[in-house]
């Protein structure tokens, strides 16, 4: 809710902010299923909150990237969102009945968001000359750490064999996002914009992209706290429940005092 | 001023309201105490923001100089804005929060059922749409002034101050002016001095059962309906219009 909470305040019009208000509120209803869903394993939200305040719990690399522009919200949409529903579509075909049925239902909601977001570019892109720079500058910083955000290569991705082993993943990191990148250079192309790849090309044989090198240092340093955002994106989150602890205590003393009340009558 | 000033007037009121208070309300996204509280005020502040783009549609309709909604709201300045002062306060803590929602809520929602009888067809519309969704809004933040009154006595000591602090920017909530004596005659807009005695009612009854006190002070704030605003007004004016007067004419 932060990156894209960081511009609703400054939607360029109406339409435009209702649209957002929408998706970001789509964007903590997730959150609620999925905290939902690994409860029935026996671990409460008040605990897995406390391990993500504490650092004990990760969370996806992307959000530790800067939003900076109007267009990095049509960015987040149309890359992030549009990987995230590669990786959600496989994992709602999983294992695990209360999530594979939580990314149901979240993937019929990315899917729209996915679609506001190329809209906003494709809005950009056909606008003004700075419109469109603004969008092809979104583009160059969000592509990478949308690449990089379905995960580590096969060889390099420490859960993917258990993970998939137990069938809540069905499929590769590596296919994932070849998936994802097939997809998503001809869109980029069809309004105009460049993948901020020299090495992406089109191999006929394959009938596949190969894109260039990933930065994986950058990767694995933002998994780690070291990136642009980490630092403030934990600060915020956790000012905001020590600031909300005296309402969480006050919701549940009048709730006290009304369960009593209802007993005594 | 003829009718159709007098109705432009009015419909900037409405939606200059509901434009700001949605706007603050979205402020409070990713920050809230709970989780389902972010998801609450973001889904009443889109709520809000609908309800002004239909007004504001309305009133650039009314004035027929060819501005629409967009205009209206990212292209004038702060003098020409008729949100009433409490909307435009900032959120403080929860507590402060909750008191102004819960005021202007209960105005709104009065106010709004008898705009349901206008003789204007759109204006009606508008009503019988936006009453629905106050209802819950209404709910919501009595719920939370239950809650936060009779909880501890921080919660308790924090309500009442935020109450305190925003009861000098109720009355203009009620006062009438030329334009609103027009409506009145024309069945387009009810009369404030029926939503008042509803609304004090109400406040009251809320007010004693969340074991608070009703504020002493006498001190009344006014000048929205001419345009003077609190201080903060100009800071959240430029906050919100800041990227579409950067990109004169630009489509979005």
């Amino acid at each position: 809710m932060l990156p894209e909470g960081n511009w609703i305040t400054r939607a360029p019009n109406l339409r435009r902010k209702a649209i957002l208000l929408a998706k970001v509120q789509d964007e903590g209803g997730h959150g609620l299923y999925l905290y939902s869903a690994a409860e029935t394993l026996g671990v409460d939200r008040t605990e897995l909150l406390s391990q993500l305040h504490t650092g004990k719990a990760k969370y996806s690399s992307i959000f530790n990237y800067p939003t900076l522009s109007w267009a990095d919200i049509g960015a987040i949409g149309w890359l992030v969102d549009g990987a995230a529903i590669m990786n959600q579509t496989v994992l709602a075909r999983g294992s695990y009945g209360p999530y594979s049925r939580a990314m149901v239902r979240i993937c019929k909601e990315e899917s729209f968001h996915n679609r506001q977001g190329y809209e906003i570019m494709m809005t950009l892109a056909q606008g003004t000359p700075e419109q469109k720079a603004m969008a092809q500058d979104a583009l160059n910083r969000w592509w990478w750490p949308a690449v990089m955000m379905l995960g580590p290569s096969d060889d390099k991705s420490p859960n993917s064999d258990q993970l998939m082993r137990w069938k809540v993943k069905l499929e590769s990191n590596d296919a994932i996002r070849e998936r994802f990148i097939d997809r998503t250079v001809p869109q980029a192309e069809f309004i105009g914009l460049k993948v901020p790849d020299k090495d992406m090309k089109f191999n006929e044989k394959t009938g596949h992209y190969t894109h260039g090198e990933i930065n994986w240092d950058e990767f694995f340093e933002v998994i780690k706290g070291n990136g642009p955002c980490n630092a403030k994106r934990l600060k915020d989150r956790v000012e905001a429940d020590k600031k909300g602890r005296w309402v969480r205590e006050a919701a549940t003393a009048y709730a006290a005092k009304q369960a009593k009340e209802r007993e005594i009558a | 001023m003829n009718i159709q000033e007098a109705k432009f007037q009015y419909l900037l009121r409405l939606g200059d309201s509901s434009l700001i208070i949605g706007h603050r309300l979205s402020e409070w996204c990713g920050h809230g105490p709970i989780l389902e509280e972010d998801i609450a005020l973001i889904n009443i502040a889109l709520d809000f923001v609908g309800n002004a783009t239909s007004l504001l549609a309305y009133a650039g309709q009314i004035e027929g100089k060819g501005r629409d909604e967009d205009a209206l709201a990212y292209l004038r300045d702060e003098r020409e804005f008729r949100n009433l002062l409490i909307t435009e306060q900032p959120n403080g803590d929860f507590a402060s929060t909750i008191a102004r929602q819960f005021l202007f809520d209960t105005y709104m929602f009065f106010l709004y059922e008898d705009l349901k009888n206008s003789k204007d067809e759109t204006v009606a519309a508008i009503a019988v749409k936006s009453h629905k969704e106050i209802t819950y809004h209404l709910r919501h933040a009595t719920e939370w002034m239950l809650r936060l009154g009779d909880g501890t006595t921080e919660s308790h000591e924090r309500l009442q101050s935020g109450l305190n602090d925003l009861w000098m920017f109720t009355s203009e909530m009620f006062d009438m002016d030329e334009v609103d004596a027009m409506l009145i005659k024309e069945g387009f807009a009810p009369d404030l001095n029926k939503v008042k005695t509803a609304w004090e009612k109400r406040v009251k009854e809320v007010i004693a059962e969340a074991t608070l006190q009703i504020p002493t002070s006498t001190f009344k704030q006014k000048g929205s309906k001419e345009g003077k605003h609190t201080e903060y007004l100009g800071f959240l004016l430029a906050e919100m219009q800041y990227v579409h007067r950067e990109y004169p004419g630009a489509k979005w």
